[in-house]
């Protein structure tokens, strides 16, 4: 009697999978494929939002609306923030990299669920479609992303449920993706390998998926009652039929403050990873760092009501959210200080990670600090839904988020496509974003602070000059795109050749080659005890074959 | 040279960190990133936002200047070969730099605490007002802050204004139940407190007057307050800062802040109630 062994599901799989660039157009369950699909994805959609900003700063150089009729321009704006937040800095921070690099970093081969992680992907590109096709239908959504009722009530119907179902789609994506880094860290870890000897990206990517799988159903739910209202004519948020209103708020920002830890807690952990390999020196404090993700995972879940200060918010619950929210910065701050130590004393390559992500440090230090003054009652009812918030909100997610996906692009680049990204260009790329960034938003403070309120076409004319200066910031931002996109399209043709680790990094993804194998490692998974082990005589690593670090770069 | 670079690092420190804070405080004095004063509130809250500036603009400083000195002073210089000191961790310094923004954070709740009950936050509101609404109905209002009872009613005991307002897609109506008037503007005396009683008939709107340092939304189905009292003659832009529909940035209107006297004649000009009286 002879036992016919089946073949490896997941040999038969890959070879099933189409080869070559139409991988990336496949149903791949290869989570090296799958993240470059997010991260292109994600691109595009960043161009498609950064022209619907480019339309709100156009339409902002004068005082008064002469670019686009009004109700066109809160489709504009509504689109622009659900296209960055949804389907541009969420997919990417959480599912490109976090598919490309988790099961890297936990010795595995794939995700623990690789069908569900194809099926989240493949829920984008449709949900985004559909989103921005809305506008052709019958007109987009126009109510903000934050869909406040009962302006999304009476506003065209269609375009709000088109909305609210591209939201939902998104929603579910990033439920499947955070239930599969949970299973992934946990349970794929290569044998040997404790909690604690995880690369930074891990905890950041566990915490945000604990925010994931908590918050995003609520949204979910609120959504469905929200579409209720709008096509059953129930009334739960609707006040003429009795609803309240002031619930949806609490509701939506119940999800929607998280979703800013969705969107900054992967990048903390990315940038985690960048700065000491470009330095040289360990990642500083490393037991504080993975306690103040999960501080701000905790003190995250509970600060949402102080996006509603001026709602009609008792007293009691104004000082709660005040307090909650400001202690945000104490293990926030912890991360900054540790980053900072981590340059400290390093030999720090002036490269195009390097700047981004120390642009982010620089950025996201003052969007912090202007959060933690708006986190105070009496200062927020004066600047809450002025320009200001714009700023301090794009400080966050810009300046912090997409600076640090740019640092990313430059830094894993070559173990994408096994070349190098042009570094001059990379550094003038850095120096249009970093001064066109701060040119666009630094001068909105001052708009908030004065009296421009945020989402207007028409504006006091006396705010005239610093719109136009914001806007030739913007116009700075849109240019910065074209030096990178070249170099991107050029670099994978004619780019410098890499080798497998350019860098001389000691995380897992860089001990195989670049870019890896479709199943990561040509025989077992190297056991990394030591991901942040620079400037160490002991080998890092249970290899037999220590990594060769060349001395210089 | 061990001996001589640690004192020296420290006195480095020492100076830069003065020239900050001094640099800060002179800029936090001399900057005037505001506009104009008009209500008993806005000096505490401009005297919140120098503290707040202050503490901001020497972290942000701080902070960018060690990453800018940390990229020059430790960048690889040509030749160099070899990696950074391997530092993993320092417990000391990681305590310390835990407390500071601990201290930081934990100063500005208490102190912003202070002007909150100072700008009159802790009162309930419709106690002191309205109460005749309140009385009827038993509806519960919420409101914003800025009764400003505390600093103001000490010395002022006039009668509170008493101000109806509805905000409905795109205009603001004040109406002053007492006279029956109805108006597009806001008129109030100076140096007198106002209570507005805000409702909406349609989607969300707020109240914003930049001058008074002050913004509640009014909202459908639940009725707000917001307490004020100007202490500038002058006219200052009432601004709607809730997306509310396609002409959301032309929804404006004007507060007009008269001496009492002219507020009493604009008053009797316009009371419905008066002239029935006559």
């Amino acid at each position: 009697m002879s036992i016919s062994v089946p073949p490896s599901t997941n040999k038969r799989s890959a070879s099933l999978q189409p080869q070559g660039w139409l991988r990336y157009f496949s149903f791949s369950l290869d989570h090296k494929v799958i993240g470059l699909q997010y991260l292109i994805c994600g691109f595009i959609f960043y161009l498609i939002g950064g022209a619907l900003a480019g339309a709100i700063r156009i339409e902002l150089t004068s005082p008064i609306s002469d670019f686009m009729p009004r109700d066109v321009y809160n489709q504009v704006l509504t689109l622009h923030g659900t296209i960055m937040i949804f389907l541009w800095i969420v997919p990417v921070v959480n599912g490109a990299f976090g598919n490309y690099l988790i099961p890297f970093y936990v010795g595995a081969r794939d995700m623990a669920f690789p069908r569900l992680n194809a099926v989240a992907f493949w829920l984008i590109p449709p949900a985004g479609l559909m989103l921005i096709s809305s506008y052709f239908i019958n007109g987009a959504a126009q109510s903000g992303w934050t869909a406040y009722p009962p302006l999304s009530i009476t506003t065209p119907a269609s375009g709000q449920i088109i909305w609210i179902i591209s939201v939902l789609l998104l929603g579910g994506s990033s439920i499947f993706g955070g239930i599969n880094f949970i299973a992934t860290i946990l349970k794929l870890r290569r044998p040997g390998l404790k909690l604690m000897q995880l690369p930074m990206y891990c905890w950041a990517m566990l915490g945000t998926s604990i925010l994931v799988v908590l918050s995003t159903p609520v949204l979910a739910g609120t959504l469905i009652l929200l579409s209720f209202d709008i096509v059953a004519h129930t009334g739960f948020f609707n006040p003429s039929l009795g609803g309240n209103v002031i619930v949806y708020q609490h509701l939506f920002w119940f999800y929607s403050h998280p979703a800013v830890y969705i969107m900054v807690l992967p990048a903390f952990g990315l940038v985690s990873e960048i700065l000491p390999v470009h330095s040289r020196k360990p990642l500083f404090g490393y037991v504080t760092m993975v306690y103040s993700i999960m501080g701000i995972v905790v003190l995250g879940l509970v600060v949402w009501a102080h996006h509603m200060f001026t709602s009609g918010t008792p007293p009691w619950m104004r000082l709660f959210f005040t307090i909650a929210t400001a202690f945000i910065a104490v293990p926030t701050g912890i991360k900054f200080f540790n980053w900072v130590a981590t340059l400290w004393g390093g030999r720090i390559s002036l490269n195009s990670a390097i700047l981004f992500s120390c642009g982010f440090i620089v950025n996201f230090v003052l969007g912090g600090i202007t959060g933690v003054a708006l986190a105070q009652v009496p200062f927020d009812v004066h600047v809450h839904d002025t320009y200001f918030v714009v700023a301090h909100f794009h400080y966050i997610v810009y300046g912090g988020s997409v600076f640090v996906i740019f640092s990313s692009i430059y830094h894993w680049y070559p173990k994408f496509t096994g070349r190098l990204l042009n570094e001059d260009i990379g550094r003038l790329h850095f120096l249009i974003t970093f001064v066109g960034f701060n040119l666009c938003f630094a001068p909105q403070h001052w708009l908030g602070l004065n009296g421009m309120p945020r989402r207007v076409a028409e504006y006091d004319p006396q705010f005239t000059f610093v719109n136009q200066l914001s806007s030739v910031g913007a116009l700075l931002m849109a240019l910065s795109t074209i030096p990178f996109l070249w170099n991107v399209f050029y670099s994978a043709f004619k780019g410098k050749q890499s080798g497998d680790n350019p860098w001389q990094a000691l995380t897992p993804e860089w001990l195989t080659s670049s870019p890896p194998p479709v199943e990561n490692w040509v025989g077992e998974a190297p056991l990394v005890v030591e991901p942040y082990g620079y400037g160490k005589s002991t080998p890092v690593t249970d290899s037999k074959k220590p990594i060769e670090i060349k001395e210089g770069l | 040279m061990e001996f001589v670079l640690l004192p020296t690092t420290a006195i480095y420190t020492i100076i830069i960190s003065i020239a900050l804070i001094i640099g800060g405080i002179w800029a936090s004095d001399n900057l005037n990133l505001l506009p104009a004063v008009a209500s008993s509130n806005a000096p505490i809250y401009d005297e919140l936002f120098r503290v707040l500036f202050l503490i901001g603009i020497i972290l942000f400083v701080g902070m960018t200047a060690l990453v800018v000195y940390s990229l020059i002073r430790f960048r690889r210089k040509p030749g160099q070969v070899g990696d950074g000191l391997a530092i993993e961790g320092n417990l000391p310094l990681e305590i310390f730099w835990t407390a500071v923004p601990a201290i930081v954070v934990l100063f500005v709740g208490l102190y912003s605490y202070d002007i909150y009950d100072r700008m009159g936050g802790m009162q309930s509101l419709g106690q002191n007002s309205h109460e005749h609404h309140s009385m009827n109905t038993e509806e519960k209002i919420w409101g914003g802050i800025g009764s400003a009872v505390k600093e103001a009613g000490v010395e002022n005991k006039s009668p509170m204004v008493n101000i109806e307002v509805t905000a409905m897609q795109f205009a603001f109506l004040f109406n002053y139940p007492e006279a029956d008037i109805i108006s597009g503007e806001l008129h109030v005396p100076v140096d007198q407190p106002v209570s507005l009683r805000m409702e909406s008939n349609d989607v969300i709107h707020a109240f914003w007057v930049p001058e008074f340092r002050l913004k509640q939304d009014i909202i459908p189905g639940q009725p707000t307050v917001l307490n004020f009292t100007p202490t500038k003659a002058g006219r200052y832009p009432i601004i709607c800062a809730e997306l509310c529909g396609p002409y959301h940035g032309g929804m404006r209107s004007t507060v007009v802040v008269e001496e009492a006297e002219d507020y009493q004649a604009w008053f009797n000009k316009n009371s419905k109630k008066a002239e029935i009286d006559l």
